[in-house]
């Protein structure tokens, strides 16, 4: 008798000990978990921080203080790093990458939302051959075409000028970004564009009021990649520029490097963080365009 | 005011498939045509070619004394109505009314105008500020007729308008489709409509005439109660009516009168319908009888089918009776009043045809061969 009672009462503990016993294991893989997460993302960003933090600290600290906390801030390196070395503020160069950014992104934006437009929705002799050279550019690596570019644009007397950096790109030269569009574009339904055709719209009428409302998220992301993109070339300035007052950014950063026979570090870093700006501030005010654009192929409603 | 002609149109796709088989249909001015057949039978297709959204592979599309056949779809003079609606997603109701109206750069006032009348008509100007994502979908409707109307095209086309509405909203979209179009015509305005729908009730109580079409072919073009009565072959007695029409297999067996053997049965026809029938000794047709025109057989009548009652189901006012006829379904209605469950005897139940509404059809061609003459 008494065993019979004991068995269910022991078999009732047992369960409520797995249940605590899964509990805290439960608890404890998370906070692994978050810890592993929390440790990784720091490893991530320490760089960025670190740079940021010796921004701020003397030439002198860069190398003495391994932390990143300055001990005697100072904006020392932001006043001179600006002046810079050349006869130019850091001004122009800011102005160099801007003149090369903005025809560039606007020219990307529409050439590629035409271009795919035009593979998206149009039936032509030869589609099927454009449509695969045109992936064929994607997968071809750039190094291949950087001479025959080369030789192309000094024989169009375009070296030392911003055409090189954006011309082919507002040409819808970038096939990544106009494959990005035609992928977008064939998730969305046609019947709003044949609405607009029985409506009166003609092509290109079609295009600019329903189309192109209706690819803004991807158009977004496209603008921004391009932009960063932009922003972050370096090879490209380096073989077309050779005068100073034309450097973008990115080439003026490696300038401070090359002149000075001490490397003002404080100058370079706080440059850098200068250079970093823009991309970020852009990335944050768009960041949910930009998500919206690159993971869903579609529209809502 | 525009009447639409259209001659042997024919449609080839891409894929070399042919979906419309050179057909040829009037739609006279200020009528409300409805195209109505199963899936695939090719009527969205017949509709984008009439709108020039699809291009035209033979044959010609005439709206008025045009011949549209190479004019894009916005020159043609039609509006449509999609399925999905296909309301611009980033503009405000406002603005997908004016749209075309824009694209012709009218007047501004008479844009307003004209959207304020038609949101007044369809009763939507408390959301002429909204997007289309902020619209239920018969309000959603409700606009995309709105920017069908505002244009005042010779030619409406809708296609499948109501299907993504529940079965209340759709009836009552209907009754306002209607009304729209006999107020256009009251006020003198134009209002030739191709309506495209697969449902059979939408096309019954729309139509003025109904196209029925079936893989690419018309089968009949006729007002409903024509198309009821006298259907021209078995696809379209099939298609009209609810519950369908029993369409049976039998044999003609010519003993002086006619009767047809219907699975195993003889069932025999008087003198009106022996006739006018084209039929010999032999002949293999389908018998058509449609579940209203059946009655419980009375005691004495020989002249009857005998079959076992699959189930019963009670529908109110009418009780619809399954019956197994040696293998084939055939479907009795009834009304409540006349039905008494002692006429069925061990499962068996015997039926009679209402001869008068009884249609043979010859089984090879499909075609109805006891069609009396036209009153
Ligand atoms: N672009 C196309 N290429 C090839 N065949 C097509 C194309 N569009 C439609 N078809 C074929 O043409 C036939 C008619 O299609 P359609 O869309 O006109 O049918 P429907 O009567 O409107 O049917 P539903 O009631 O389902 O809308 C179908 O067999 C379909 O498979
Ligand atoms: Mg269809």
């Amino acid at each position: 008798m008494t065993q019979e009672i004991a068995v269910p009462a022991a078999a009732e503990l047992e369960t409520a000990r797995a249940h605590i016993e899964s509990r805290r294991m439960h608890v404890i893989s998370s906070a692994v978990r978050y810890f592993l997460l929390a440790g990784v993302g720091f490893i991530m960003l320490y760089p960025l921080i670190w740079l940021i933090g010796a921004s701020f600290k003397t030439n002198s600290e860069i190398f003495t203080n391994p932390g990143f906390i300055p001990q005697e801030p100072t904006i020392d390196g932001y006043i001179q790093g600006w002046k810079t070395s050349t006869p130019y503020t850091f001004a122009t160069f800011f102005w160099n990458t801007f003149l090369i950014i903005l025809p560039k992104t606007i020219g990307t934006a529409i050439s590629c939302a035409a271009v795919a437009y035009g593979f998206a929705r149009f039936e032509f002799p030869g589609k099927k051959i454009l449509f695969a050279t045109l992936i064929a550019t994607l997968l071809l690596p750039n190094v291949v075409t950087r001479i025959p570019h080369y030789l192309l644009f000094r024989d169009l007397g375009w070296l030392d000028t911003f055409l090189p950096l954006w011309v082919p790109s507002a040409f819808a030269g970038d096939a990544f970004f106009v494959f990005m569009l035609i992928q977008f574009l064939r998730a969305i339904p046609r019947d709003m564009e044949e609405a607009a055709r029985v409506d009166g719209a003609n092509t290109l009428q079609t295009l600019i009021y329903i189309v192109v409302p209706m690819l803004a998220p991807a158009l977004i992301s496209v603008c921004l990649f391009q932009f960063m993109w932009t922003m972050n070339d370096f090879l490209g300035p380096l073989i077309y520029l050779s005068s100073v007052d034309k450097y973008p950014i990115s080439l003026a950063l490696k300038l401070s490097i090359d002149t000075t026979e001490a490397f003002q570090w404080n100058r370079i870093l706080a440059m850098s963080v200068l250079a970093l700006m823009p991309a970020l501030v852009v990335f944050f005010l768009a960041q949910k365009y930009f998500i919206e654009g690159i993971s869903t192929g579609g529209v809502k409603g | 005011m525009a009447r639409l002609q259209i001659r042997n149109l024919e449609k080839v796709y891409g894929n070399a498939f042919k979906a419309v088989h050179g057909i040829s249909l009037d739609v006279n001015d200020g009528e409300f045509m409805v195209l109505v057949g199963p899936s695939g039978c090719a009527k969205s297709t017949t509709l984008r070619m009439i709108a020039g959204l699809e291009t035209i592979t033979g044959g010609e599309v005439r709206i008025g004394d045009r011949i549209v056949n190479n004019l894009p779809p916005g020159q043609r003079g039609i509006s449509m109505v999609f399925q999905n609606y296909a309301l611009y997603p980033h503009m405000k109701v406002r603005n997908n009314l004016a749209f075309g109206l824009k694209l012709k750069r009218r007047p501004k006032p008479e844009i307003e105008e004209s959207t304020r009348a038609v949101a007044g008509i369809l009763e939507i100007d408390p959301l002429l500020d909204r997007l289309p994502k902020q619209l239920s979908g018969g309000q959603a409707q409700r606009v995309a007729v709105g920017r069908a109307l505002i244009k005042k095209p010779e030619v409406f086309l809708f296609d499948e308008p109501l299907s993504n509405l529940d079965a209340k909203l759709r009836a009552s979209m209907r009754v306002r489709i209607t009304d729209l179009h006999k107020r256009l015509k009251r006020d003198g305005l134009s209002s030739t409509v191709v309506y495209v729908t697969h449902d059979q009730t939408e096309a019954m109580t729309m139509g003025d005439r109904i196209c029925v079409m079936k893989d690419g072919h018309i089968m009949q073009v006729a007002d409903p109660v024509t198309l009821y009565n006298r259907p021209e072959n078995a696809f379209v007695a099939g298609f009209i009516g609810s519950p369908e029409m029993n369409l049976l297999e039998g044999t003609v067996v010519a003993n002086g009168g006619l009767t047809v053997a219907l699975a195993g049965q003889p069932l025999s026809f008087g003198p009106a319908l022996t006739d006018r029938l084209k039929a010999k000794d032999g002949d293999a047709v389908t018998v058509g009888i449609r579940p209203q025109h059946l009655s419980i057989a009375a005691q004495d009548d020989d002249n009857a089918l005998e079959g076992t009652v699959a189930h019963v189901e009670f529908m109110g006012h009418e009780v619809y009776l399954h019956v197994d006829l040696a293998g084939m379904r055939l479907v009795a209605v009834v009304p409540s009043d006349r039905y008494n469950p002692a006429d069925i005897h061990d499962d068996h139940i015997r039926l009679t045809p209402r001869e008068e509404a009884v249609h043979i059809f010859d089984r090879q061609t499909g075609r109805n061969i006891s069609l009396p003459p036209e009153a």
